[in-house]
């Protein structure tokens, strides 16, 4: 713009501007000295007050500072009455409130109004609230702002109701916003819990608590109305995408004995749990045959202190008769838990459990209005797929919506889905491997348990990843052929009651799960990546392996394999090298 | 006003306060030139301008009485060897036609022998007397906006502080006279400076008095009385948040002297029914009216559309609705992209229909939710203030001032100086003049055109929603209700242009007939008139004018242009007058 007067720079400028910071940088290092030694000598006097606040107006982020502040607070709280106080901590608010227009985002400017907003005789939460939402309609994503925010609703007890609307409003100026939906998150299950009948699954056994975390049905349709909206909109927004993820997803399980499995001839126990836990640290209590039984509890694998799954030896002799019948009892002081498991004359293995299918472990049971909601879901959600065809979001929420309605049915479409997503998304594409290695493993689960066998076979399904090993606890013969696994993690040691393992033509190198597994008697690694004897140190922990195949793995090539196999397997009878 | 000579030489003389005008006024001042600004009438920016409602009173007679036939002295006795005598006429001759005012506010008691609305509600149209024999009886309020017009208009003057040329006009003080001459409340304005668009929650007016206001139903003495509190602008017009005049405001910091609102809502008027268009990424996903297809559809059209692609320009022989169509884009989605967002005819190319919405969109979420702003206090707010610019840097401002007539150095076709309206020869290197002054005598080339304008004082919004305080650009495309396509822009109390509890409606459009033929059957579409059928909770005009205005989009003389009937603003490009605009560029 012509008429512009234009600004020096000249060297001689630079000069002055420097002596000036100059002079800035001495008066606030004589300044800080001065705050440090008054700190030193224990000095809490309103000039100390005054010297910080000068240092902190100019630096928000000092945290010592604050944290001398604090402690002249606390002094001038002994001395003086709390009306003077009520003074002295509004002017620190309006001080505050200036810092925070130095930078929104100081850590220490925050922490401290909650400090001085907590301490105040008579605090006035409007005003803050209204500070909040000043802020947070500068920046909607000042993550301060909503923790603060958090604490102010959650002291001043703001109804839920009215919280949700505030979520409705931000959400409504600008949906991409992770905070606001989040926080929708948290309201919801409270405003419009999912009502108890619902969440008790139907033949479920061990009642449930009174928190689902879950919302009723009717909220929901509107949650998925609401992100919906928000998706088609902008379907390259991950938050509401997030959002929806959490809306299709499940409650946390709750923490329960699934299974508990004794077998005879081992003179062992195994618990399973519906979730990790710590057996050495909270009671596992074992009650054989109406007497208290003092055991000692494991973990599957030294690797896990906290493990779905527990065992236990008993002492030698207490059921090893065939001929007689025991009853075991398993408390689990955690939450009061507790599981029975008979073991019948002549049997020589027993169990008592929820399968998966019973704790709806991978899906719930719909209702028929949800499963039609769902289906309209899947349906508009795929048109969405139609105009944005290359959109991972939208990929991966058909995916979920399909395994949220039938995870078998859709099995097929789910693989062709996964395939267009990872290469959509190729720089996730391991983890959408992972991430279908676990669906299938899921529906192989479902399958299994449906047909009431002991046998998990899972061949040629590009697997990348094991899970859900708990489940397997009662398997006797797993074949994971034709996969891509790497390892068997230390879980794989879950499957207590393995006798035959294939793993034929994967890319195995690790055996680190195949540990004390005492019925373990074969074998077979054919075509592996199995290169060094110590490889296949966990091997030696099987006590029972007779049948080994490693044909196919480089260690066949290795000099004295087979004397160096024998010396540390000598269990094994049949090696095919 | 003591008749002090002027200085008798300038670099620039400049008649008529418009917004071009005021525009390189402000441009010469800031480089330098002594520039001299005048205006025949005793108000600023000329059709541009903003009135009071008493003000606008007094200028409907003005208008209706017409120019008195002034007698032109002769001046050839100021001549030098070699120079000649171009008159200038009397402006305002054309520019303003078919005035035409009703009032449906019920007037109060002591206001007795009333004939007007009678009249109004019985005969309909009624040419020019139903305003004129109103306002006879309301002597009362007649004086009293007598007052304030003369009020206003010193104020103005002082503020410019042009009598004497004082040059030294500190921008401290010119604000606070501003402030004290509308002394109104400002905080809720949008600064554009600050480029930080505040939250419209809050309520500059007391609530209180609003709704009380609107139970009652307000008489037209409380308009009269109320009538400072109108700024009413003669020409209807927003400004594109990325437009050209946006721009200029904040390159020359004249934006410093005003503030301004952002437009909350778009609405479009269709199959008779008023529906708020989804234009930002906020709105798509609040929208009701649209199925999440049709959002996904019309936010992948509004981010594909801004970059320029392949199709675009096999499109570039067909007309955009085409472009549109083939987008697979629904009716609801075409009308919307078509009339409220590019704001284009159905016939328009692809090519320009394409600009018209990137423009659109370019604009948008700059200060806000919608494109467009509009400034506090009125339109007329923007001349006023590149003159204040112009006098901070020594301008010389005169009202009521006017040049009868240039010398032209005949040799060199140059206008050397002109003559004033007081006989004082003024000397300048150039002369720009608004198109009125030029008079019909060289217009005989191009047919004008005019645009239909009319002004509304409603007692609710067309739209209710839950602020009352909206702003809202209302497109109602052609054939909806009248022939040509009708922008209309709903100003709340907030804008400080109408009183509290009212709202002021300006419609736009290309005439056909008259402005009441061309309006007047929407109006009693949109609102409720006694002439309206059913009442249906249509929010009642209070009062209302009708007029037809020159169109300044087509150039009456060469390389000018005035109040075009788009509400893009033009900037001082392409808009300046006469011949001079190729000096401009030497400014």
């Amino acid at each position: 713009m012509h008429g512009r007067v234009k600004v020096k720079t000249t060297a001689q400028q630079e000069e002055e501007k420097r002596k000036e910071r100059e002079k800035k940088l001495k008066i606030y290092v004589a300044a800080r000295d001065a705050c440090f030694s008054k700190r030193k000598e224990g000095v809490f006097d309103d000039e100390a007050l005054h010297l910080t606040q000068q240092l902190l107006s100019s630096n928000p982020d000092f945290a010592t500072l604050w944290n001398y502040r604090r402690e002249i607070l606390m002094h001038l709280e002994s001395i003086r009455d709390p009306d003077e106080m009520q003074k002295i901590y509004e002017a620190e608010l309006s001080f505050l409130e200036a810092c925070l227009k130095v930078n929104p985002k100081s850590y220490g400017s925050w922490h401290h109004r909650g400090w001085v907003s907590a301490r105040l005789p008579r605090p006035n939460w409007t005003r803050e609230l209204s500070l909040c939402d000043r802020c947070l309609s500068l920046d909607d994503r000042n993550f301060h702002c909503w923790d603060y925010r958090r604490m102010v609703v959650k002291v001043s007890g703001v109804p839920a109701d009215q919280e949700l609307e505030f979520t409705d409003r931000l959400i409504g100026s600008n949906f991409s916003n992770y905070s606001s939906w989040h926080y929708r998150s948290t309201l919801l299950p409270g405003l419009h819990p999912q009502a108890p009948e619902a969440c008790q699954p139907p033949g479920a056994s061990s009642p449930r608590g009174p928190q689902s975390h879950r919302v009723c049905e009717e909220q929901l349709l509107k949650e998925y109305e609401l992100v919906q909206n928000a998706f088609f909109t902008d379907p390259n927004d991950q938050s509401a995408w997030f959002y929806y993820r959490w809306l299709l997803g499940r409650a946390e399980r709750e923490e329960m004995i699934s299974c508990v499995y004794v077998s005879r001839e081992d003179e062992r126990v195994a618990v399973a749990f519906s979730r990790p836990v710590n057996a050495k640290s909270v009671g596992l209590l074992l009650v054989l045959d109406g007497q208290p039984l003092r055991v000692d509890w494991t973990s599957v694998h030294p690797r896990f202190r906290h493990s779905p799954v527990w065992i236990c030896d008993l002492p030698p002799g207490t059921i090893n008769d065939v001929t007689n019948e025991h009853n075991l009892t398993v408390h689990w002081t955690g939450n009061h838990a507790h599981r029975d498991c008979a073991l019948y004359t002549g049997r020589t293995e027993s169990w008592c459990r929820d399968t998966a299918t019973d704790q709806e472990l991978f899906r719930s049971e719909l209702s028929v209005e949800k499963t039609s909601v769902l289906q309209s879901e899947l349906q508009s959600v795929k048109q969405l797929q139609e105009l944005e065809p290359l959109n991972k979001w939208c990929l991966l929420t058909i995916i979920l919506l399909m395994r949220a309605l039938d995870p078998l049915g859709y099995e097929k479409e789910t693989l062709t889905y996964f395939q267009t997503l990872k290469e959509v998304d190729s720089m996730r594409s391991e983890y959408y491997s992972d991430l279908c290695s676990k669906f299938m493993i899921e529906n192989t689960i479902l399958k299994m348990e449906y047909a009431e066998v002991r046998v998990f076979s899972i061949c040629d399904r590009s697997l990348t990843s094991l899970c859900h090993l708990d489940q397997l606890l009662l398997v006797t013969h797993i074949n994971l052929s034709s996969n891509q696994l790497q390892r068997l993690p230390p879980q794989f040691a879950m499957l207590q009651c393995l006798e035959v393992l294939e793993a034929d033509n994967n890319f195995l190198e690790n055996l680190e799960g195949v540990y004390h597994l005492p019925r373990l008697q074969e074998v077979s690694l054919k075509n592996n990546k199995i290169s060094t004897l110590t490889d296949l140190q966990p091997l030696a922990s099987c006590p029972q392996l007779k049948r080994l195949d490693l044909r196919g793995n480089p260690v066949t090539q290795a000099a004295s394999v087979e004397s160096g196999l024998a010396e540390l397997l000598p269990s094994v009878t049949d090696l095919l090298l | 006003m003591a008749a002090e000579d002027l200085p008798s030489e300038f670099d620039v003389v400049i008649l008529g306060t418009g917004l071009t005008e005021s525009v390189v006024a402000a441009a010469c001042s800031r480089v330098g030139q002594k520039v001299l600004h005048l205006d025949r009438r005793s108000y600023y920016a000329a059709n541009w301008a903003s009135f009071t409602f008493n003000a606008l009173l007094t200028w409907i007679q003005e208008q209706q009485e017409g120019p008195q036939p002034e007698q032109v002295p002769d001046w050839s006795s100021l001549l030098e060897e070699g120079e000649e005598l171009i008159h200038l006429s009397n402006p305002d001759l054309d520019s303003i036609t078919n005035i035409q005012v009703f009032s449906y506010a019920s007037e109060e008691e002591e206001e007795v022998p009333d004939t007007t609305k009678e009249e109004a509600s019985a005969e309909g149209p009624l040419e020019a007397e139903s305003a004129d024999s109103r306002e006879e009886e309301s002597a009362e309020a007649e004086e009293e906006s007598a007052e304030a017009e003369e009020g206003s208009a010193e104020a103005e003057e002082e503020s410019a502080e042009a009598e004497e040329g004082s040059a030294e006009a500190e921008e401290g003080s010119a604000e606070a006279q501003e402030g004290s001459a509308e002394g109104q409340e400002k905080e809720q304005a949008i600064n554009l400076k600050g480029e930080e668009p505040e939250e419209d929650q809050s309520h500059p007016v007391s609530t209180s008095g609003q709704s009380e206001l609107t139970r009652k139903k307000i008489s037209y003495a409380q308009l009269v009385k109320e009538g400072r509190r109108f700024n009413i602008d003669l020409v209807s017009k927003l400004l594109f948040s990325r437009g050209s005049l946006v721009d200029l405001l904040i390159r020359s910091n004249v934006s410093r002297y005003t503030e301004f609102k952002n437009v909350t809502r778009i609405l479009t008027y269709r199959h008779g029914n008023l529906q708020q268009v989804p234009c930002s990424r906020a709105d798509v996903f609040a929208s009701r009216q649209l199925s999440v297809v049709e959002k996904r559809k019309l936010m992948r059209f509004l981010t594909s559309c801004v970059e320029e692609t392949e199709t675009d320009q096999a499109y570039s022989n067909h007309p955009y609705l085409k472009f549109l169509q083939d987008q697979q884009l629904g009716d609801n989605l075409q009308h919307f992209l078509l009339h409220s967002i590019a704001m284009v005819t159905e016939d328009t190319p692809t090519e320009a229909g394409l600009a018209a919405t990137r423009h659109f969109l370019r604009s948008l979420g700059r200060y806000g939710n919608s494109p467009f702003l509009f400034p506090v206090y009125g339109l007329g707010e923007i001349p006023q203030c590149f003159c204040r610019m112009s006098a901070v840097f020594g301008g010389i401002y005169c009202l009521r001032h006017s040049v009868s007539c240039l010398i032209l150095d005949k040799d060199a076709n140059r206008c050397k100086a002109v003559i004033d309206s007081r006989g004082q020869r003024i000397s300048c290197s150039h002369f720009v003049v608004e198109d009125g002054y030029l008079g019909s005598k060289r217009t005989v080339t191009t047919p004008t055109r005019l645009l239909s304008r009319a002004v509304l004082i409603t007692d609710s919004s067309v739209l209710s929603s839950d602020s009352e305080q909206q702003v809202s650009m209302v497109t109602i495309p052609p054939g909806e209700a009248c022939q040509s396509a009708v922008k209309m822009v709903e100003l709340c109390s907030s804008t400080m242009t109408c009183m509290p509890g009212t709202y002021l409606v300006h419609l736009t459009c290309q005439s056909v007939s008259s402005a009441f033929h061309d309006l007047s059957g929407l109006v009693t579409r949109m609102f409720h008139t006694p002439e309206s059928q059913e009442p249906g909770g249509r929010p009642a005009v209070l009062w209302s004018l009708y007029f037809n205005m020159v169109d300044g989009s087509v150039p009456r003389v060469e390389g000018q242009g005035l109040p075009s009937n788009v509400h893009v603003c033009s900037g001082p490009e392409g808009s300046l007058d006469h011949e001079h605009n190729i000096k401009q560029v030497r400014f």
